[in-house]
C-alpha cells in the first residue's frame, strides 16, 4: 500500500454563524489524482484553504507525509483561485512565475539568471514561451490560469492542491493543463483538484472525493463515481445530461 | 527669491521634506496596491489627539516625543479600525470614516484647550494640522531623516518579499513567508511614514503624499519596481518644490503646496503618462482606426478588380 501523504481527521470549519465543514475524514494515497466534487457552497474551496492553514478550522487535525503543516510547508504547492489575485498588478508573467520560486531563493535575496531560466521553462511546458513578458492583465482568463500553474510547477512540490483551475478555460488550456496534472502523478506526485464539470470527473481523475459539508464518499473513481452517490451529494436535484445527450446522438448513428 | 536656499536651515528642512517624500512616494506603493489609500489617511487624522497629548504630558515641543505619541494613537485608530470591521456589521470604509472624524475631532478639541492655557498659542502646535516645515529645527530634521531612511530601506531590502505579500498572499503564506509579520511591518512602517511628515505637511493633507505619486506613477509603467522608483521621485520632488515654494512667503503653509505640486505632477502623467495615459490612449485609438481603414479600402479595392 502506498504512502499516506495526506490525513484529514474530523476536520470542521465555519465561516460566521455557518458551518460549512464538520466531520471531514480522508486519507490520501500517494500518486493518486483527486478530484474534489461538489455542489456550490459544498465547502470545496474552504476544504482546501482549512486544510493548508489559510482559514481557521474549528477542530480537528491534519497531517502531511505523517507530520503538522509548518515541517512539510515546502513539499505543499497551491495553486488559488485565478479570480483570487488582481491582475492588473504591473508585472509579467515570467515574474510571476519566479514568485514560486521565492522559497528555493531564500528571504531578502533576488531571484538569479538560473532561477528566470527555470521558470522560463515551466512557462514553455505550459505553451506560454511567448507570453513571458507579457504583462499579466494582457493575459487571457486560460494563459493566466496557466501561468499560475507554471508557477506551482517551479514549487517543485509533492502535494499539490489546486482550487478550480479549469473553470472557465479555453479546450487547448484544459488539454494542457491535464497533460500536465497526469505527467505530475506519473511523477508520483499526489495532486487534489476542485472540479466543477461532473461530465469528465471519470477521464480526469483517478479518486474522487464527493463534498457536500462532509465527506459523503471518497475512494478510487471508477467504484465511487456512482449515480446513487452523486445523487446523494447533490441531493437528487442533478439532471442527467449524460444520458439525455446519449439519447440525441444515437439516431445519428 | 533663491536667496533663501543659501540659508542652511532651509537647506536641510527642504533635503529631509524631499527624503520624507521619497519616503512617502515608497510606502504610497505599497498601500496602492494594498488596496488601502484611504488607510492612511484615517491613520494621519488619528495622529493629532497623541500629538496634543504628547505636549500636554511633556510641556514643551519635541519632535521625537510627539511622534511617539502620534504612533500610539494612530495604531488604537488603525486597531479600531480593525476591530469595528471583523466584529461589527460595519464595513471597512464606514469604519475608517468614523475613526477619522472622531480622532480628528478629539485632536482639534484638546488643541483648543492647550491653546487657551498661557503660553500654549506660541506652542506651534497649530503647523501640525497644515504643515509648517520652516518650524523644524535641526533635532527634528535628523529624526525625521533618520526614520525615512529606514522605511525606503525596509522596502528596497525586501522588495521581492513585499511584492508576493501585495500580489498573492495566500501563496506567499504557503511558501512560509509570515503574513502576520508582513501586516506588522506594514502597519508600522505606514505608521512611520505618516507620523514623521505630521510636522512638515500636517495630518490633513499628508495622506496626499502617500497616495498621489503612486497613482501618477502608474501611469508610466507595467513594472512593480520602476513604479516605486517613479513614485519616490515624484514624492522627492513635490516634497523639495512645495517647502521650497511656501518657503518664499512668511508664514505659508507647507503641507498645500506640495500637495499642488504634486497634483500638477498628477495630471501632467494623466495626459502624457504612456501607460494609458489620456494622450497615448487617444492617439492608439486614431492610429487603429486608421489601419482599419486601409484594411477596408484595400478589400473593396480587391473585389473591385474581380
Amino acid at each position: 500500500m502506498a504512502e499516506a501523504v495526506l490525513q484529514v481527521e474530523n476536520l470542521s470549519a465555519s465561516y460566521r454563524k455557518n458551518t460549512v465543514l464538520f466531520d471531514v475524514n480522508f486519507v490520501v494515497q500517494a500518486g493518486s489524482l483527486v478530484g474534489i466534487v461538489g455542489p456550490n457552497g459544498a465547502g470545496k474551496s474552504t476544504l482546501l484553504k482549512t486544510i493548508l492553514n489559510l482559514h481557521p478550522s474549528l477542530t480537528g487535525s491534519v497531517k502531511f507525509f505523517g507530520l503538522p503543516f509548518n515541517k512539510v510547508q515546502k513539499r505543499i504547492g497551491y495553486v488559488p483561485q485565478r479570480g483570487s489575485v488582481d491582475w492588473d498588478f504591473p508585472t509579467n508573467a515570467l515574474d510571476v512565475v519566479t514568485m514560486g520560486l521565492y522559497g528555493q531563493i531564500g528571504w531578502l535575496k533576488r531571484p538569479s539568471r538560473l532561477h528566470k531560466q527555470k521558470a522560463f521553462e515551466a512557462l514553455e511546458k505550459l505553451g506560454m514561451a511567448d507570453y513571458a513578458d507579457r504583462q499579466i492583465s494582457q493575459l487571457s482568463g486560460g494563459q493566466q490560469q496557466r501561468v499560475f500553474l507554471a508557477r506551482a510547477l517551479v514549487q517543485n512540490a509533492d502535494l499539490y492542491f489546486m482550487d478550480e483551475p479549469l473553470a472557465g478555460v479555453d479546450a487547448a488550456t484544459e488539454r494542457a493543463i491535464m497533460t500536465l496534472l497526469k505527467e505530475l502523478k506519473a511523477l508520483g506526485k499526489t495532486v487534489m483538484v476542485v472540479h466543477h464539470d461532473l461530465q469528465t470527473v471519470e477521464d480526469y481523475f483517478d479518486h474522487v472525493l464527493l463534498l457536500n459539508r462532509t465527506v459523503i464518499q471518497y475512494g478510487k473513481t471508477k467504484q465511487i463515481f456512482t449515480r446513487e452517490n452523486i445523487s446523494r451529494t447533490y441531493g437528487g436535484d442533478l439532471r442527467w445530461l449524460r444520458e439525455e445527450s446519449l439519447h440525441v446522438h444515437n439516431p445519428i448513428k | 527669491m533663491f536667496t533663501i536656499l543659501l540659508n542652511s536651515n532651509t537647506q536641510w528642512v527642504l533635503f529631509s521634506t524631499m527624503i520624507f517624500g521619497i519616503a512617502a512616494g515608497t510606502m504610497g506603493c505599497l498601500a496602492y496596491w494594498k488596496r488601502q489609500s484611504l488607510m492612511s489617511d484615517a491613520l494621519a487624522h488619528a495622529a493629532l489627539p497623541g500629538v496634543v497629548i504628547a505636549f500636554l504630558l511633556l510641556g514643551e515641543k519635541n519632535l521625537f516625543v510627539m511622534i511617539i505619541g502620534a504612533s500610539i494613537s494612530a495604531l488604537i485608530g488603525a486597531s479600531f479600525i480593525q476591530w469595528i470591521r471583523s466584529s461589527t456589521r460595519i464595513s471597512a470604509d464606514t469604519a475608517m470614516g468614523m475613526v477619522l472624524s472622531i480622532f480628528f475631532g478629539l485632536g482639534i478639541m484638546l488643541l483648543t484647550v492647550v491653546n487657551r492655557t498661557s503660553g500654549g498659542n506660541q506652542s506651534g502646535l497649530d503647523s501640525f494640522i497644515f504643515g509648517q516645515a520652516a518650524s523644524m529645527v535641526r533635532s527634528d530634521v535628523t529624526t525625521m531623516l533618520i526614520l525615512a531612511l529606514a522605511v525606503i530601506l525596509i522596502v528596497f531590502i525586501a522588495f521581492k518579499e513585499w511584492k508576493i505579500y501585495l500580489f498573492d498572499p495566500e501563496f506567499a503564506k504557503g511558501l512560509g513567508l509570515s503574513l502576520k509579520w508582513m501586516n506588522g511591518l506594514y502597519t508600522t512602517i505606514l505608521v512611520t511614514t505618516i507620523v514623521i511628515g505630521i510636522q512638515a505637511v500636517g495630518v490633513i493633507l499628508i495622506a496626499a503624499l502617500l497616495i498621489i505619486p503612486s497613482v501618477s506613477a502608474r501611469y508610466w509603467t507595467q513594472s512593480f519596481q520602476r513604479m516605486i522608483i517613479i513614485s519616490a521621485l515624484f514624492g522627492g520632488a513635490a516634497g523639495a518644490l512645495g517647502t521650497f515654494i511656501s518657503a518664499l512667503g512668511r508664514g505659508w503653509p507647507t503641507g498645500p503646496f506640495i500637495v499642488i505640486v504634486a497634483s500638477a505632477l498628477f495630471f501632467l502623467s494623466l495626459f502624457f503618462g504612456k501607460e494609458k495615459g489620456i494622450l497615448v490612449k487617444y492617439l492608439q485609438l486614431k492610429m487603429q482606426k486608421r489601419l482599419v481603414n486601409i484594411h477596408t479600402s484595400k478589400a473593396l479595392r480587391t473585389k473591385g478588380v474581380e
